[in-house]
């Protein structure tokens, strides 16, 4: 019973990861309707250019923290400018093809920074079972997951309470409703896409921080990001809550899965079985947890 | 004045409904092939051969077949890959086991394991729309990779998958030097662009298309939803089926299951939007240019690198080359959404003009 | 040759009720529709009746009420399986497929008379390059019918309101049906657009005796071209006669002139 707790509550650590990937693409999705593909490859670049700073170049690690973040902040607002705004009103699939085309530009632009390998990243926390935890139940928590989920738990309460308490916050969900009547009522829609482009790219950073350090920074982590799709689907799209929940339902599903199922089957289920999860959730709830059915008016 | 149309008059609906309707286009259409199968076989060396013309040809094929899904019945597939594999796995699997199994009838039953396959994982698309159905594909891309290289059966137990395509022979002769691979595949491409040509402009095309405009309104007039999203996704399949098997026998000749990654079903959804969503023309464009373009660009390196005096670092090529063609894909999305067949369409038009444009 | 004599009654709908969550759509409508007549449903904004061509051809299921069509009675239909049955409509909202020319348009109409499989059409030989051609003829008199020959090869998305209205017109036309529902047919229209419309509804309703439901704000056309008609509010049916009997409703003046609760 133990190993099932320790799998379960290690899935779940690693779920609280996922969700944080996720809450980019909500974040995204929400204020301009875009199911932004990037955020994987906006997760690679983020740690990508953390690192070089970091190691390359001899930076303070607040100060790499710093300059990384200018750099993500910069390329959202560039990505606003230079791809969604010209794409405005266009259908939601060319909108998605375009950010698969903005994936394969970061993912190039990433590598050409930092080089194909992979590059270690310690940001002062091991990976470890805590000794304490360890003696008492006989269960292994890593230190590292832990400390991530404390982190990642630590940003979702704060952005959510950013997007339901201020102002800007109000601003966000007015656009997520409705562009042209946020407009009209004199809210500067260029302006919250900007800042929710940098939101997520600070999201971004931080997930790749977190997942560059356990995995190493690579371009593996465009995968675990596209993880964070099942997550959504689970969740609905415009749900942080669901974000949330959807992540460690998949975290913790996939762990199982692996340990419990994998036997069977050869093991690596881990690499599709979220998605097929995800998939057989759709057929019974197309919506997702927390989406909101739409009812098709002709 | 060379494009025109003028003067021809369709008398019957027939000749208003044939495959080109206007003469010149069909003068292309038959000079294209005419150059195919009789000048490039005269002319073009091996490297041309097998490394550029029969590539390209295969992925021809499969765009056609993620554009009759993707551009033709609204439906986005991020697994053309996987189903690729299917078809190449399949075609070894009856070559192997079947004794005396034509390498013509196992090409077509590998497309029809493709179609079965891409018709399974379809299922969702009657409840699920746009990019949720993508997350759906993603989940074939991942699985069946997954399966093929887990379950040894497919690949005769070899080690992580690897397949070594059989050598082709069709009744009793032997396709193994470059030139009759090449020929071997044109001559299956061109039928089967053919048929795809005539099916979209067909009842079955105009039933994709309706699902893909308006669903409510195509099942209001009597198509059955089901029916036509699965019969975009066994006919879609089928195609990418057929090409993933010409990939093994026809091009690599060895292959293995991370070869038909996400990132082969990128390059060939590249190559649809590219060419044009929504036309077989583009797809043999946005083939042609997916192809090429590396080959250019490490040309243009070469003298490049010479020019000044500086060894290029050996990955900037293939980073640059990614970050071009991401920057592409946006471009075009942004300037021609109707992708390179829409710039040959008003090149046309230009040209109907031509010399006397007001 | 005079087709139109008002025959039996080919659809009844009773005790229809229909909503979405808590929103009540309609509540127990009961009416009926005889054939070859011009049945005419009016009534304010959000009244329920574009949800009651919806329910009639099975894009929306109602939770409550039979439907009787032909003779076979059931709780709902299914929308290919109504089309198959003969019913074909338009939307308020014109649902032409956008990406395709007004032939091709107009073609989609004739689908369910194309027997040729895949393949056929694939390799087009035999059944599937005749069946074009006999199509493609019945099409060209639609074509004729409506005058829309000098669009056959436009791209719907580029044509203008009122002619995209009538290609949606000759799309359902295309399948024959026997009832055909129009939701608004002159909506946004002027008034000569108006007109030719009446007489293109007219005429179909004459020359092929279909049965024709139509959902209309415009009350001047519909006193004239309808033989009854339905008044719908707030999801209820609050009159039901020729045009005279509910002209002359008092139910019906109150809702549209509003009265004192």
């Amino acid at each position: 019973m133990a190993f099932f707790f320790e799998v379960l509550i290690g899935g779940l650590l690693s779920g609280v990861m996922y969700s944080l990937v996720a809450l980019g693409f909500v974040l995204i999705y929400k204020a301009s309707g875009v199911f932004n593909f990037a955020q994987g490859a906006m997760v690679f670049f983020a740690a990508m250019a953390f690192v070089v700073l970091l190691q390359d170049h001899g930076v303070n690690f607040w100060i790499a923290f710093a300059l990384a973040l200018g750099m993500m902040i910069l390329l959202g607002l560039a990505t606003e400018k230079f791809v969604l705004r010209p794409l405005v009103n266009q259908p939601q699939i060319t909108l998605f093809m375009a950010t698969i085309g903005l994936t394969f530009f970061i993912e190039g632009l990433a590598q050409l920074l930092g080089g194909a390998n992979v590059r270690g990243l310690d940001i002062g926390i091991q990976d470890e079972p805590i000794a304490a935890i360890a003696n008492a139940t006989g269960i292994n928590v890593s230190r590292f997951d832990l400390a991530a989920a404390g982190v990642a738990a630590v940003l979702v309460t704060s952005l959510a309470l950013f997007f339901s308490r201020t102002r800007i916050g109000r601003a966000l969900r007015a656009v997520a409703d409705d562009h042209q009547a946020a407009l009209a009522v004199g809210i500067p829609l260029h302006q919250i896409w900007g800042i929710v482009w940098a939101v997520a790219g600070f999201v971004a950073l931080v997930a790749g921080m977190l997942w560059g350090a356990r995995n190493g920074v690579q371009f593996a982590l465009t995968f675990v990001a596209l993880k964070a799709l099942p997550v959504l689907i689970l969740g609905g799209f415009e749900s942080i809550p669901g974000a949330i929940l959807g992540g460690l339902i998949i975290g913790a599903a996939e762990k199982l899965a692996e340990v419990y199922l994998g036997p069977f089957v050869g093991g690596g289920i881990e690499g599709w079985f979220p998605y097929v999860l995800a998939l057989l959730f759709l057929l019974v709830r197309p919506e997702g947890l927390f989406g909101e059915k739409h009812i098709d008016r002709v | 004045m060379l494009y025109r149309e003028a003067g021809q008059f369709k008398s019957s609906y027939a000749a208003d409904q044939q495959i080109f309707p206007i003469r010149q286009d069909r003068i292309a259409v038959g000079a294209v092939l005419v150059f195919a199968f009789i000048v490039v076989p005269l002319t073009a060396d091996q490297y041309w051969l097998s490394a550029i013309l029969v590539p390209f040809l295969i992925f021809s094929l499969a765009a056609i077949g993620l554009n009759l899904l993707t551009g033709y019945a609204g439906q986005l597939s991020l697994g053309t890959a996987a189903f690729m594999a299917v078809g190449a796995f399949a075609a070894y699997n009856f070559l192997l086991r079947v004794p005396g199994m034509p390498v013509l009838v196992a090409f077509v039953l590998a497309g029809a394991c493709a179609a079965l396959v891409g018709i399974l994982f379809g299922l969702p698309s009657l409840r699920i729309k746009g990019f949720y159905l993508a997350v759906a594909t993603l989940a074939a891309q991942f699985f069946i990779v997954w399966a093929l290289t887990k379950f040894g059966w497919f690949s005769n137990y070899s080690s992580s998958g690897v397949i070594n395509a059989q050598k082709i022979e069709i009744l009793g002769y032997r396709f193994d030097s470059p030139l009759s691979k090449y020929l071997l595949t044109l001559s299956i491409v061109a039928v089967l662009a053919l048929a795809a040509k005539n099916m979209v402009r067909g009842t079955v095309g105009r039933s994709w298309m309706a699902v893909r405009d308006m669903d409510v309104a195509a099942e209001v007039i009597g198509f059955p939803m089901l029916r036509t999203k699965l019969s975009a996704f066994a006919v879609s399949s089928f195609y990418c089926g057929v090409a993933g098997a010409l990939y093994a026998f026809c091009y690599l000749g060895t292959v293995e299951p991370e070869g038909f990654n996400l990132d082969l079903s990128f390059r060939i959804l590249f190559m649809i939007i590219l060419g044009g969503v929504g036309s077989i023309l583009g797809s043999f464009l946005g083939a042609a240019f997916i192809v090429l373009f590396p080959i250019f660009l490490n040309s243009v390196a070469g003298p490049l690198e010479h020019a000044i005096g500086v060894k290029l670092p050996a990955g900037l090529m293939s980073n640059l080359e990614l970050m071009i063609f991401g920057a592409l894909i946006i471009l075009f999305l942004i300037v021609e959404p109707h992708g390179l067949a829409r710039l040959w369409q008003i090149g046309k038009e230009k040209l109907r003009l031509w010399p006397f444009p007001h | 040759m005079e087709q139109r004599r008002i025959g039996e009654v080919i659809l009844r709908l009773e005790d229809i009720s229909l909503a979405f969550g808590g929103v009540k759509a309609l509540s127990e409508v009961s009416f009926d529709v005889r054939e070859h007549e011009v049945r005419a449903i009016i009534g304010p904004n959000g009244a329920g009746k574009s949800s009651m061509l919806n329910v009639i051809n099975g894009v929306y299921h109602p939770q409550v009420g039979r439907i009787t069509y032909r003779g076979t009675q059931r709780q709902q239909m299914v929308p290919h399986e109504a089309a198959r049955q003969g019913i074909a409509r338009t939307f308020q909202n014109i649902a032409l497929f956008k990406g395709m020319s007004v032939l091709d348009n107009i073609m989609t109409g004739r689908n369910l008379k194309m027997k040729a499989t895949i393949l056929e059409q694939a390799i087009r030989f035999g059944r599937a390059g005749r069946e074009e051609l006999e199509h493609r003829r019945k099409v060209e008199e639609i074509i004729d019918f409506l005058q829309i020959q000098h669009i056959r090869r436009t791209p719907v998305g580029k044509l203008p309101y009122g002619l995209q209205k009538r290609v949606e017109l000759a799309r359902a036309l295309a399948a024959e049906p026997d009832l055909l529902l129009l939701d608004e047919p002159m909506a946004g229209m002027n008034v000569e657009e108006k007109q030719d419309m009446c007489r293109f509804v007219l005429d179909v309703n004459e020359q092929y005796g279909t049965t024709i439901v139509l959902i209309e704000h415009d009350m001047g056309v519909v006193m004239d071209i309808s033989d009854r008609v339905v008044v719908l509010d707030y999801g209820r049916k609050i009159g039901d006669g020729t045009p005279d009997d509910v002209r002359a409703n008092k139910a019906v003046i109150d809702a549209y002139l509003g009265v004192a609760h």
